[in-house]
């Protein structure tokens, strides 16, 4: 189980809340049960949302282990110029 | 991903170095190939039709007397290009952009396209198109986009992120918030509030090389593309997208660049060549004027953004907020999100909170532009951080120390930070001899930090050496500031070879798997991550055929310094093996050598840089003239160090730009009224003093060599270094950027009335 804290916007989207605990052992299974167990998260995660794991940010390697005492935060997941 | 980017410490012997750049001298005679210099046999001129408003409905295109002019072969409309984005809503605002389906939605919005035998005949078609526009009220102001009755832009845009459902539609496409604790109680704890509104006008990025591309369709279905890009399989994936083509089918092929900074990161033209060229049957050519690429390709926001920040007397600051308000253009962006959650990224809070609108405008789609976002929001960020700072009787450079992000800090957009390096830039800044030189009568000096996250991303990379033992390095990351030197550094340093051996290539998009485009700063970052993977499996084969010469188990070959090296008392006999003996036997050894790498280069950490600005200012004009400006920023591990001089002093130069003078100017009619760099000016060699650069080296911990990206930062401070340099020289604190003649004047004069 890994407590996965959300950005504002996103936390309004999961119902108001800031935290969610999730059973994921890696990124790819994190969005998958973000999805089933937040509905209204799926969208937010179709157009793509970045992973802090202990300040380092994943935007593209799902298969990112989660480890059980890391920070975990979802931002939103931007684009360079 | 078969590869471990982690971070080890090692001595260079090519990385580090400063070698000659090798596009340098066919740059500098004119041989090198840009996105015009390209031809094909029979090839037609492309031409598009542009709105002459800033929103109006349209009615109908005749199109029957152009096409019947001679040398006009194809004319197109929106309905050549049929909608296959399938419910993607940001490609079809692509689509849409590309060519105006139902509405122009600003000055400049194609509406239709000729391909004529020439360019005269093109231009007289296009005066044979007629449209029947049914012109609307429109809106190019971000405060007044936001207003009760303003025009409504896109009827079908609700605002998302707010807390009950909207029930009308709106021009703000999206709010967002970031922060942490309670801003109302830090607030309550302060000694000195310093609370102001700040504004930026639009801005274009500026390249000298408009867009230019050829397109060619074959009647077999496929294409070929050639053109100006920063990421032709980007390009490649949008255009095949566009015109319901399988990508595999279209090659494209990018030609040097001439600047694009984030501009050249969306499609505009190149899907509407296509769609010529495929009615034409012939190679279209399409070429942007100066004033196409102010008009309809994409500037960066306009802004309006509002701080209050708090802080104790011993310089604690408490609380920190903003609002802030970007222009989109026509279509929904993110780029207020950007905004706020770069805008407090190089503090210590306890109590923040940004909240961003995104605002559709009738004015051009908004693209990235280097660091998106970010500058914009350090300008009002760091100017009242600079107020506060004075309020609270500290140097400005010891009161942003005091505050400044560490390592185990939350910051203001979420994540807690690992190491990052806004404390070393800042403590650099402090030793600095710029800082303590004498200043003279109306000059001024600032300082400002800047935040950015740079990115990683999909990246394909092929190593393969010849039977001379000399390398070709194939990548598909376009070159936009030096990547073919560094990289080649990078996989001379792997393999043990000179620099001189290898040859780095932008390869098309049929020689290599998919690479994300050069953006976030990635490019050196990423495709050095995936040569040095690339170069470690092409090592892997090489002691494998050493092992063969030998007659050995490959577990007894290292590599070292270029060679094969067979270890063990045994094998005592051996001589080396170099790269190029084995390169010469691989015909019999197995066939060619080579390393191929495909991954995802995430983990590019944070940026962070801090400036240092010397302004004089006229009181009598209000012109100004930098004197003296200092970058100073973590590179993480410098590749080629002058290019990363070259990317600190380009982001500088560009920010004194935005800062001093380049600003997008709509009349009243909603029409650009400086669509050309005699109107628009961006600074010039003589506008500029020589702009110092300081390179800190703090390794990122998710790169082999700790190399991060460096292409981005470097313009997030100057809008704010600058503003703080001209408040001080002229005694007024300035909040509108440009801050050109005409405004500064005006601020002196407000402040001499009283």
């Amino acid at each position: 189980m890994v407590e996965v804290t959300l950005w504002g916007s996103l936390g309004r989207a999961a119902g108001g809340t800031s935290t969610l605990d999730i059973e994921a052992k890696d990124i790819r299974e994190l969005f998958r049960k973000l999805g089933e167990q937040h509905p209204g998260l799926q969208p937010w995660i179709d157009r793509g949302i970045a992973v802090s794991i202990d300040g380092t940010i994943y935007r593209d390697t799902w298969s990112k282990e989660l480890p059980q005492d890391a920070e975990i935060f979802l931002l939103p997941r931007l684009a360079g110029g | 991903m078969n590869f471990d980017p982690r971070y080890s410490a090692r001595n260079f012997t090519a990385v580090g170095t400063r070698p000659v750049r090798p596009d340098g001298i066919d740059k500098v005679t004119g041989r090198a190939r840009y996105g015009a210099d390209f031809n094909m046999a029979g090839q037609l001129v492309g031409r598009i039709l542009r709105s002459p408003h800033a929103h109006a409905r349209i009615r109908k295109i005749d199109t029957s007397k152009a096409e019947k002019l001679p040398g006009v072969k194809a004319v197109i409309t929106a309905a050549d290009l049929p909608d296959f984005t399938n419910g993607d809503a940001a490609m079809y605002d692509i689509l849409d952009n590309c060519m105006a389906r139902k509405k122009a939605l600003y000055d400049g919005h194609a509406v239709a396209a000729v391909a004529a035998i020439d360019a005269r005949t093109a231009r007289q078609a296009l005066k044979l198109i007629e449209v029947d526009y049914e012109v609307l009220a429109h809106v190019t102001d971000v405060d007044e986009a936001m207003k009760h009755g303003a025009p409504l832009i896109n009827d079908a845009v609700f605002t998302e992120g707010l807390d009950e459902k909207p029930v009308k539609p709106s021009n703000v496409t999206k709010r967002s918030q970031f922060g942490h604790g309670d801003v109302h109680a830090g607030f309550g704890h302060a000694d000195f509030v310093v609370e102001r509104s700040f504004r930026t006008e639009q801005t274009h990025q500026g390249y000298i090389e408009p867009h230019a591309c050829v397109a060619s369709a074959n009647a077999d279905g496929t294409a070929d593309l050639w053109v100006c890009t920063q990421g032709h399989f980007v390009y490649r994936q949008h255009c095949a997208q566009l015109l319901g083509m399988d990508a595999s089918k279209l090659r494209v092929t990018s030609s040097e660049i001439g600047g694009g900074f984030g501009g050249k990161t969306h499609v505009w033209a190149e899907p509407v060549a296509l769609a010529l060229s495929r009615k034409a049957g012939r190679p279209v050519k399409l070429v942007m004027t100066r004033d196409e690429v102010f008009r309809a390709s994409g500037p960066t926001s306009a802004t309006s953004i509002d701080v209050r920040i708090g802080a104790r007397k011993d310089g604690t600051i408490t609380a920190a907020e903003a609002t802030l308000r970007y222009s989109c253009g026509p279509y929904a962006g993110s780029w207020a999100e950007v905004g706020a959650m770069t805008a407090f990224a190089c503090y210590k809070l306890e109590n923040v909170k940004t909240v961003g609108y995104e605002v559709l405008v009738n004015r051009p789609k908004t693209a990235a532009y280097r660091a998106p976002s970010a500058p914009m929001a350090a300008f009002a960020v760091e100017s009242a951080i600079d107020e506060l700072a004075k309020q609270v009787g500290m140097d400005p450079v010891d009161f942003r120390i005091k505050n400044a992000a560490q390592e185990g800090t939350r910051s203001s957009y979420g994540p807690v930070y690992g190491p990052i390096g806004i404390g070393p830039t800042l403590e650099a800044v402090k030793n600095h001899p710029h800082m303590k030189a004498p200043l003279g009568k109306n000059q001024g000096r600032g300082m400002a930090c800047g935040f950015w996250f740079n990115f990683g991303g999909q990246t394909c990379t092929d190593l393969n050496i010849g039977m001379d033992g000399s390398v070709s390095l194939a990548v598909g990351t376009i070159d936009v500031g030096g990547s073919r030197a560094s990289l080649s550094l990078i996989a001379a340093e792997e393999l043990g070879i000179a620099y001189e051996h290898v040859k780095a290539v932008v390869a098309d998009t049929s020689s290599l798997g998919y690479n994300d485009m050069t953006d976030g700063s990635r490019g050196t970052f990423s495709t050095s991550m995936a040569t040095i993977s690339a170069a470690r499996n092409a090592i892997r084969t090489l002691r494998e055929r050493a092992a063969q010469m030998w007659d050995i188990s490959v577990d007894d070959v290292a590599w070292e310094h270029g060679h094969a090296v067979a270890k063990g008392e045994k094998h005592g006999n051996l001589g080396k093996l170099s790269l190029k003996e084995i390169a010469a036997a691989s015909g019999t050894t197995g066939g060619p050598i080579a390393g191929h790498s495909e991954l995802v280069a995430d983990g590019a950490g944070v940026s962070f840089a801090t400036h240092i600005c010397d302004i004089e200012v006229d009181p009598e004009t209000g012109a100004t003239r930098v004197l003296r400006y200092t970058v100073v920023q973590d590179a993480g591990k410098a590749v080629h160090p002058t290019y990363v001089e070259g990317q600190y002093q380009g982001g500088a130069a560009q920010g004194i730009g935005w800062a001093l003078n380049e600003e997008y100017i709509y009349g009243k009619d909603g029409r650009l009224q400086n669509p050309g760099f005699l109107d628009y000016r961006i600074p010039v060699c003589s506008d500029l003093p020589m702009i110092d650069t300081q390179i800190l080296e703090i390794p990122n911990p998710n790169h082999p060599y700790g190399v991060r990206g460096v292409g981005e930062t470097s313009i997030v401070p100057p809008l704010a270094a600058i503003a703080n340099a001209l408040s001080n020289a002229a005694g007024v604190r300035m909040t509108h950027i440009p801050m050109s003649p005409p405004r500064v004047l005006a601020a002196l004069e407000a402040a001499r009335e009283g």
